[in-house]
């Protein structure tokens, strides 16, 4: 790669994860595996009611429980740990207070009431049987356009209403493009609510040591740094004595980007009982009790002209916060209110996003985060353009689509893409799948009865997150590395993998850099006592912002080595070359001195040149100054059984530019997790309330999540359009997957069953709405 | 996920359980494959207060041939059956409908037993034994007596198996000439369970239905076999449209069809027809 410097043996190679051995055997250590003398085990109950007042508690039976150790309750410890914490900054925007128990009242399904800590988890969940409630059910709050409504009951009554915020945007002459366009398009667009499933459910370990006076706290997070200075402050804990490490991270997908209440009583009991406890988190809770993603209701509108050349977009977003807010919640519509005009030039846009608060759990971030929102939002809104002036899909988006020369890009919300080619990229897709040859095709077996749909996505999303003022608690990212006296290299990160890969990838970095191999490179990350300052993995940020980190403090600690090198074999430092192993002048690579050789010399320190410290190790903190904008055109084909409405996707295509790639298996593996996940939205995933607030797919017999059988053969392949955002030209990919193949798949499903009519079909495409879909169309009831 | 307390036991043999089942009354609860009590102890929906494992009794597993009958033991799994070669050899629907139970795991800890006993209105067991005119032999306190599949499916979850019986063994004929099986399924995604299943049990001579036993599950609280579907196809020619004709009868009488957040009522029937086709179309030649 051109970026890099020094002769490239292992960046852009398919190199196999090293983390998986241990995966796959079973050597793994989860939270759950950690196991420290004389622990106790929590359990929670949780509220069975969506709102009601407690009127009474009765903890005296689960107390004398032989083996229950304690039992608190949201009033016994409402003075002694702070609320959950929400880092959101929006004008006007009313946080309610988040206790880590409820207090007086409970607002959703699954919000715990109750602690229990008993000397093993059976007991402790036998005692949570014991606990005796009353509660005076209040009216449930559960539909969001019913929530906004006047009339409608309240779940916080100082607030007057149930709208958390309200963020209105007026770019351009939004009157005049509707009012002068040939014609307008209206759509209300649903992206349903989802619940993120990680494999690993959430688990805490808290041990607090009075005679060092320290906390340590294991937790299966994302964020470990930000865990670290939050439970600091809602446990009152002095920071210089947390230490936070997120071992071996089952997955996440967001729902681990956050501080749970969970967390804090857990610490706060340890520090009570000075005994380790622990608490892991049971499926059911995961569901309940994790954060969802998405929930939004679109009413959405575009001014589109006969050419094709759309000229203004209408929304009002509702976006459903639940009833209490968790570390971003209010911020993720954001980001769909941001990228809503996805790959497209569209002068004038008029938005109001509004945050509605309801009896259900948070959302907050899950994969995507509201840009496969907002993506799905455009993708659909142009295909109905498309469909309306009897225009190939194809046509519109090329129409509407930045030239290559515009970037970097200004879109009316403010964002400034970064670099692209988005003609480049869609052309690729289709030429991949032949795309002229498959619209041929398609007419052929249509004339035949079938049913054959062709769905494009072409998207632009927003990630690398970011820089700080983008970010709240910083964007940033901290790297240290360092030679070890014999020569190895470990590498501390800020960044906190939970199964993207980096012990793999920021390895090939550093290997070619240092021209070490890749088994003399440990990646250490998710330990707050080893790597004390950092920001967390989320939002395709882990190569672009903290592998720059690890690169720049590589360079660092070469240019010393290089100088102690050029002391010992009296060169000139900027002629000195890294290979194998080995440090020599160029051109000279038989009068070579050992890397190791030099490691050595660094730490004994006896023939230093006068200007260098011992040792061998750098840190940075890596600043970047914007985001990167990954983009990408997705096609699928799909055959719907019109008797049962099945949907079998035949074909399935992606081109995703991500700027350059550090290693393609990786890449390869997250664009395919990506789109799983994405048609998981699309087909299957819905959280179901119903209107009293009980979670209808609370468990895996009911919410489906795409399985391996369930996921088609993926074409992947890429341009590279390198980002300007970091020295490496990296865009990011944990996201695109999803971002795109939800619309995709959509749009693929609707052009199938055009022909009876039917422009919209709301997700999850679950076989019995497709059925019903066809059956109302047939009745002439266009959708 | 945690089940309440319980007393477990593992008997080596037949009579040891029925002792056990006797002794405990009705706070005791057979334990095959667990793949149906497991789950729902640990959501603490069922609290049995002793445990017999039936699983070191090994009288109740395996595949025999005798007189023209195939006798599975209860305890026999789905796996063994998908990959039986006298299975293959003798009734090939069997093992069509066991690969096609849940997912791998399921398959290889779930028994046939289990799943009947269960009474799920959507396992996949149910349509293949009515079709295949199955008897179903339970052990109990007084003796051992065979009910027949389409008397064994009760109501939601229930069969009529007595409390302290145990269900040994399946019986079931092996087909004679020109006889061809199949079962089609529609998942429900998340479980696994059929929206519909139907199996399909065609004998014809040249093109002609010389009988048909048609059994659908996942329709109905209570699995069934479609003997509209039958009785109309029964002495007909194959043909796409006497099939069709005959699978529209496929909900004919049947007033307790299921609808859940998965599927509702309309859609249900409108599989069990289509999947009657289909299954029907699959193996007339």
């Amino acid at each position: 790669m051109a970026t890099l410097a020094g002769p490239s043996r292992l960046v852009g190679a398919p190199i196999k994860r090293r983390e998986d051995p241990r995966l796959i055997q079973g050597l793994s250590h989860y939270v759950d595996d950690i196991k420290l003398v004389n622990t106790l085990h929590c359990a929670f109950l949780r509220s069975d009611y969506a709102h009601a007042e407690i009127e009474r508690i009765d903890t005296e039976a689960a107390k004398s429980l032989s083996g229950v150790v304690t039992v608190i309750t949201g009033e016994d410890i409402q003075d002694k740990i702070g609320s959950v914490p929400c880092a959101a900054e929006i004008d006007g925007l009313k946080t309610p207070n988040h206790p880590v128990l409820a207090v007086a009242r409970v607002r959703f399904v699954g919000e715990p009431v109750a602690a229990v800590v008993a000397t093993d988890p059976y007991i402790a969940r036998d005692a949570l049987d014991l606990i005796e409630i009353e509660y005076r059910e209040l009216p449930v709050v559960v539909d969001m356009d019913k929530a906004i409504e006047p009339d409608s009951p309240v779940i916080y009554e100082e607030f007057g209403d149930n709208i958390a915020f309200t963020m209105p945007l007026d770019a351009g002459d939004v009157d005049t493009a509707f009012a002068e366009a040939d014609h307008v398009i209206s759509r209300r667009l649903v992206n349903q609510r989802l619940i993120p499933i990680a494999m690993e459910p959430r688990g805490v370990l808290a041990e607090y040591l009075r005679g060092e006076g320290t906390l340590t706290v294991w937790s299966s997070t994302q964020i470990p740094h930000h865990l670290k200075t939050f439970l600091s402050l809602l446990v009152d804990f002095p920071e210089q004595r947390v230490r936070v490490i997120a071992p071996e991270v089952g997955g996440a997908f967001g729902s681990k980007l956050n501080v749970y209440a969970e967390e804090a009583v857990v610490a706060y009991l340890a520090i009570q009982l000075g005994k380790p406890v622990k608490w892991i988190e049971k499926r059911g809770e995961n569901f309940t009790s994790t954060i969802h993603g998405r929930d939004q209701i679109n009413y959405v509108e575009i001014a589109v002209n006969n050419d094709g050349t759309i000229t203004g977009l209408r929304a009002k977003l509702l976006a459903n916060m639940g009833a209490y807010y968790q570390l971003l919640t209010p911020i993720i519509p954001v980001l769909t209110y941001l990228m809503i005009p996805g790959a497209y030039k569209i002068p004038n846009i008029k938005l109001e996003l509004i945050g509605v608060l309801t009896n259900k759990m948070a959302t907050d971030a899950y994969r995507g985060a509201g840009r496969p929102e907002a993506t799905y939002i455009i993708e659909r809104m142009v295909d109905l353009a498309a469909q309306k002036l009897g225009m190939d899909p194809k046509i519109i988006r090329f129409k509407n689509f930045p030239q290559p020369d515009e970037f970097p890009f200004e879109i009316p919300t403010g964002i400034i893409y970064d670099s692209g080619n988005y003609q480049e990229t869609f052309n690729k897709a289709l030429g991949m799948i032949d795309y002229d040859d498959l619209r041929d095709q398609q007419a052929a077996r249509r004339k035949r009865g079938e049913y054959v749909g062709i769905g494009i996505c072409t998207y632009a999303e927003i990630s690398g997150f970011g820089p700080s003022i983008g970010v709240a608690g910083g964007g940033w990212e901290s790297s240290t590395v360092r030679i070890e006296r014999t020569g190895k290299v470990t590498v501390l990160t800020g960044v906190s993998p939970h199964g993207q890969g980096q012990e793999t990838s920021f390895a090939q970095i550093i290997a070619d850099e240092l021209g070490v191999d890749l088994d003399d490179i440990a990646v250490i990350h998710g330990d707050t006592g080893r790597q004390p300052q950092g920001i967390g993995t989320f939002g395709s940020r882990a190569t672009p912002v903290g592998g720059t980190a690890m690169l720049v403090a590589g360079r660092q600690v070469k240019d010393k080595m290089a100088k102690l090198t050029a002391h010992l074999l009296e060169a000139n430092p900027d002629d000195l070359v890294f290979e194998n192993g080995k440090i020599f002048v160029q051109g000279s690579p038989a009068q070579a001195v050992e890397f190791a050789t030099v490691a050595a010399e660094a730490h004994n320190a006896v023939s230093l040149p006068p200007d260098i410290e011992p040792g061998l190790e750098a840190t940075h903190f890596f600043e970047p100054e914007k985001f990167t904008n990954p983009f990408g055109a997705h096609i699928a084909v799909v055959e719907v059984d019109p008797g049962t409405g099945e949907i079998d996707i035949q074909r399935y295509v992606a081109v995703d530019d991500i700027g350059h790639i550090i290693n393609p298996l990786l890449v390869t593996g997250q664009v395919h997790g990506g789109i799983a996940q994405g048609l998981g939205q699309a087909l299957y995933e819905g959280a179901v309330y119903d209107e009293n607030g009980q979670l209808l797919t609370g468990t895996l017999m009911d919410y489906a999540v795409p399985k391996a059988t369930q996921v088609p053969h993926v074409e992947n392949d890429h341009t590279v359009t390198p980002s300007p955002a970091n020295p490496m030209g990296i865009k990011g990919v944990g996201e695109t997957g999803t971002i795109a193949s939800t619309a995709c798949v959509v749009n693929a499903v609707v052009d199938a069953l055009s022909p009876l009519g039917v422009k919209d079909i709301e997700m999850p495409l679950t076989p019995n709405r497709v059925w019903q879909v066809i059956q109302d169309a047939k009745k002439g009831a266009n959708a | 996920m945690i089940p309440g307390s319980f007393e477990y036991f593992a008997p080596t043999s037949v009579d040891e359980a029925l002792a056990l089942l006797k002794k405990n009354g009705e706070g005791a609860k057979l334990l095959a494959g667990g793949h149906s009590l497991i789950p729902t102890m640990k959501l603490r929906l069922a609290e049995p207060e002793v445990i017999v494992d039936l699983n070191r009794i090994g009288a109740l597993k395996g595949i025999s041939e005798s007189g023209g009958t195939l006798i599975i033991g209860g305890l026999t799994t789905h796996y063994e059956l998908e990959t039986s070669v006298l299975v293959h050899r003798k009734i090939p629907l069997l093992a069509q409908t066991a690969a096609q139970i849940g997912d791998v795991q399921v398959r290889n800890k779930g028994t046939i037993g289990g799943s009947l006993a269960h009474g799920d209105p959507a396992a996949d067991w149910p349509a293949a034994v009515l079709a295949l005119d199955a008897e179903i032999k339970a052990v109990g306190q007084d003796g051992e007596r065979q009910i027949k599949a389409t008397d064994f499916f009760e109501d939601l979850y229930t069969t009529t198996l007595e409390p302290d019986e145990i269900l040994t063994e399946i019986h079931i004929p092996i087909p004679g000439e020109n006889t061809k099986g199949t079962y089609l399924k529609l998942p429900q995604i998340a479980s696994g369970f059929a929206l519909t299943g139907v199996a399909v049990l065609l004998t014809q001579v040249e093109n002609v239905c010389n009988n048909v036993a048609v059994g659908v599950t996942g329709v109905s609280t209570v699995p069934y076999r479609a003997a509209s579907v039958e009785s109309d196809l029964r002495g007909k020619v194959l043909s796409s449209e006497n099939i069709a004709a005959a699978a529209e009868k496929a909900v004919d009488g049947i007033d307790d069809v299921l609808e859940d957040i998965h599927a509702s009522e309309a859609y249900r029937k409108n599989l069990a027809k289509v999947y009657t086709n289909r299954a029907i179309e699959s193996v007339a030649s």
